[in-house]
């Protein structure tokens, strides 16, 4: 554990600072890694003890390439779980360091009151590590190629799950399916010699398929379309008890992710709007001024073509508590419709710093969107929709109307812009197939990509799988057997 | 901590490699490698590797951005599209990712899955060469290469010996004497050298077909030789009625409509042999590519007797490849084969297609020579 007394003495300092701010937090572990580490500890997304996977290996290859060439610096990765596990780079220089240290505060203060991390494992650490002894235990008893191919088809569908589920438990049950029950008809008392005459077989053989196709169809309509697939899968598929236990290993570990990717913007923008704000009041001395403002002005850029969360969080969070600090808000503001009124309006309420607090508590990316993002913002800060020209093969600016860029940036963010998937049917064509719907949106699948993951979900289920989605905008519905591929149109 | 990232990493190298084997003949006839050195990374795009998900078509997908711009403004170029053309049909998926790799790294995979044996140089002349390694240690030297712990153990003993070590005020003062610094050794390492003759017809029956042919057999010649010698050199020959020794650009860029002597490339490589690469020196490796048309039955006989008196006993091999295409096919490739076919350094092959690299760079170097 590497930790310098002089980084400390800073660490104490801000820490100090974060809290009389108002920020609250785990405790936090610092380390302080070499890159090499820190490309290590990244490509296993922040944990230094995981399964073992070659998708690890071909993302730490990937960043360490990229580091190489000088493409890149991974500056801070911080892990969601009590304590805090944070790493920094070594070789940083002092401003650097206070600077990722107080974002790193207020990343932890995200990970404790946010709503949406509520029910992340905190001890998390610890359990990537159970599971990668869990995974070991399997690949000494199966072997490694086995189970890697396995885990390989668990991860083609590791993020069909349900972010939005409240219930949601990391402990999978495995319940027994009603199908295994017996079956039991009632007979009506008899002696042996008069049984075949006061229950003759027919009647008790069509009594019997009668209860079974009761059964069927209770079953059948208790069957509510679902996004948690692989909770189904886990529940429904017919596996073998370890690959039940990897598919619950994938799931939980998206579960715990998944928050992550559904704040990024809130997040980023939260450890942005903080460290900026503790640096520049608190924690600067006039000689670092300028690498500050370099370091800032680097993690805020933009370019062209894409949404840099940090600057767009932290705008929004800026805006947000000048909103609330002026009363820009309420029915008598938005009933305003003098614009320079409205531009000059100050109430003096003084809420903004309640406000902001409040907004990093509730909110996601998508309801932090949807109710911050206005269209003066958007004037202010010149956003656009793009869209692919097909003509040209280029992508062009198409748009610059608020409701457009508001309703684009909603779309993209929903389900962290992956499609919606939901399981529709475990008994398609009332044969034991699969049936997935692809909740349409505006944007199609990629074909290839799909083929292949039904492949997968094929080795899961054994059994042919269906999706129901649109190709070239028609209605169709695509089949994989087992053997080969099917696409047939539907009306 | 925990960090067996390497264990990942192999086993990431792995799949690659296996998938690259399983496909080698693509990548060998993929002209865009051309021109790469050994170290050099290479992109090759490599099937079904990254995991399949259910996503949306990237370049029919809008966005938001950031930033200054009329409507209609070109921000970003679209990405090819990728195999498959959204069309879906009864194909299995076939998804494609890019994967870096350097040029030495493909031509061991290579020379695996061609099970080429290792050259074996000549024969070990004594040519060696010298090199400097620091594992010695001296009295005197510079500064910079003190070596602290040698030296301190010296200042220790002297301090004993003479009992000015005192345990419960450990000081130790070395002096000039007790200094020892690190120092050179000269190791002599075995050596090796070759040279490569790259000879080519580029009279009027050459066409560009035939050349790219060349361009990527020689290219790999050069590139699984240079994997196994340290010292190469390459020398490029071209031919038509005349011959003269050219540079690499122009070896793949030149063509006459003269007619063919293809003796006189062997003369001018002979020559070159003898003014330049003493064959007790180096390792001599003679590459020819030609349509196999000759202009007469006389010229071949006097290639025979070059090929069989002068190169074939001085070089480790001497390769003919006949590049044909369609409509030609020469006789010299048959005259070749009757004549010197006893010799085990002389080999033949021919190579009509792009795809047929592949088992012409087995047949010059399955022999390991």
């Amino acid at each position: 554990m590497r930790f310098p007394t002089e980084l400390k003495k800073i660490k104490y300092e801000l820490e100090k600072h974060a809290q009389n701010m108002g920020l609250d937090f785990f405790p936090v572990v610092f380390e302080v890694v070499e890159f090499d580490e820190m490309n290590a500890i990244a490509s296993r997304g922040g944990f230094p003890t995981r399964y073992p996977h070659w998708r690890f290996g071909m993302e730490y290859e990937r960043l360490s390439k990229s580091y190489a060439y000088g493409l890149h610096k991974i500056y801070e990765m911080v892990i969601n779980n009590d304590p805090c596990y944070a790493y920094l780079l070594e070789g940083n220089n002092i401003v650097d360091q206070k600077i990722v240290i107080a974002h790193v505060y207020a990343h932890c203060d995200f990970f404790k009151n946010n709503f949406w991390f509520q029910k992340t494992n905190r001890k998390m650490m610890d359990e990537m590590a159970n599971h990668a002894s869990r995974i070991w235990k399997f690949i000494e008893k199966y072997g490694y190629e086995k189970v890697e191919n396995f885990i390989d088809t668990c991860l083609s569908i590791e993020n069909l799950i349900d972010v939005h589920s409240v219930n949601f438990s990391s402990r999978t049950q495995v319940s027994e399916s009603d199908a295994d029950a017996r079956i039991k008809v009632d007979r009506l008392r008899s002696k042996d010699y008069m049984e075949s005459f006061i229950n003759p077989p027919e009647f008790i053989a069509g009594m019997r398929k009668k209860k079974e196709d009761e059964l069927a169809k209770k079953k059948e309509m208790r069957f509510a379309p679902q996004k948690d697939i692989l909770q189904f899968l886990i529940e429904n598929a017919r596996l073998q008890k370890w690959e039940q236990d990897i598919l619950s290993v994938i799931r939980e570990e998206s579960y715990y992710f998944a928050p992550q990717g559904q704040t990024k913007i809130m997040n980023e923008g939260w450890a942005s709007y903080w460290h900026s704000k503790i640096m520049t009041s608190k924690a600067l001395n006039d000689a670092e001024i300028i690498d500050y403002a370099d370091h800032h002005s680097g993690t805020l850029g933009v370019r062209p073509g894409s949404i840099n969360p940090y600057k767009l969080g932290l705008e929004l969070f800026r805006a947000i508590e000048d909103r609330w600090n002026k009363g820009k808000f309420g029915t008598e503001y938005m009933e305003c419709e003098d614009y320079e009124e409205k531009r000059k309006w100050d109430k003096k309420t003084g809420l903004g710093m309640e406000k902001i607090f409040e907004v990093r508590k509730t909110h996601n990316d998508i309801t932090f969107i949807d109710d911050f993002l206005t269209p003066e913002f958007c004037l202010e800060h010149k956003l656009f929709v793009y869209s692919y020209n097909n003509d040209k093969n280029v992508y062009e600016i198409s748009d610059r109307e608020f409701r457009n860029i508001k309703s684009q940036l909603l779309l993209s963010l929903t389900n962290f812009g992956k499609p919606v998937i939901l399981v529709d049917s475990s008994n398609y064509k009332n044969r034991g197939e699969l049936l997935l719907t692809h909740t349409f949106s505006g944007a199609e699948l990629n074909a290839v990509y799909a083929k292949s993951t039904l492949e997968n979900i094929y080795k899961i289920w054994q059994k042919p799988v269906n999706i129901h989605t649109r190709i070239n905008d028609i209605k169709v519905i695509m089949t994989f057997d087992g053997e080969k591929h099917e696409t047939s149109t539907v009306q | 901590m925990v960090l067996s990232i390497e264990q990942d990493l192999n086993r990431f190298k792995k799949i690659v490699k296996n998938k690259i084997r399983k496909d080698l003949n693509r990548y060998i006839s993929h002209s865009e490698l051309i021109g790469k050195k050994g170290k050099q990374l290479v992109r090759i795009p490599v099937n079904e590797i990254d995991i399949p998900d259910f996503r949306y078509d990237r370049n029919k997908q809008k966005g938001v951005g950031q930033g200054e711009g009329e409507i209609g403004e070109p921000i970003g170029v679209g990405e090819p599209e990728e195999g498959g053309n959204g069309k879906a049909g009864d194909r299995p998926g076939e998804h494609i990712l890019e994967v870096e790799i350097t040029l030495e790294e493909l031509a061991s995979i290579l020379s695996e899955e061609l099970e080429l044996p290792r050259i074996v140089p000549k024969s070990e002349k004594g040519l060696t060469a010298e090199k400097a390694k620091y594992t010695g240690i001296n009295k005197i030297g510079p500064e910079s290469l003190k070596h602290f712990k040698r030296t301190y153990k010296q200042a220790l003993r002297r301090h004993i010996l003479t009992g000015s070590y005192d345990p419960n005020n450990p000081l130790i003062v070395p002096i000039q004497e007790d200094k020892r610094y690190r120092t050179f050794k000269l190791k002599l390492n075995p050596f090796s050298q070759a040279v490569i003759f790259l000879m080519m017809d580029i009279s009027g029956s050459i066409g560009e077909n035939e050349k790219e042919i060349v361009r990527l057999e020689t290219f790999w010649i050069d590139t699984w030789l240079r994997a196994n010698y340290k010292g190469i050199k390459t020398r490029y020959i071209v031919h038509e009625a005349i011959a003269k020794e050219v540079s690499r650009e122009t070896f793949f860029s030149l063509s006459t409509s003269g007619g063919t002597l293809i003796s006189t490339a062997y003369e001018l490589c002979y020559d070159i042999i003898m003014r330049e690469h003493n064959p007790l020196d180096w390792n001599i490796y003679v590459f020819h590519f030609s349509d196999g048309d000759n202009w007469s039955r006389e010229d071949t006989s006097k290639c025979i007797r070059i090929l069989s008196d002068n190169l074939l006993p001085i070089s480790n091999l001497v390769g003919y490849g006949q590049v044909e295409s369609s409509q030609s096919g020469g006789r010299f490739f048959d005259e070749l084969k009757e004549e010197v076919i006893s010799r085990d350094n002389f080999l033949l092959s021919r190579i009509n297609s792009k795809e047929a690299v592949l088992d012409s760079l087995k047949e010059f170097f399955g022999k390991g020579k």
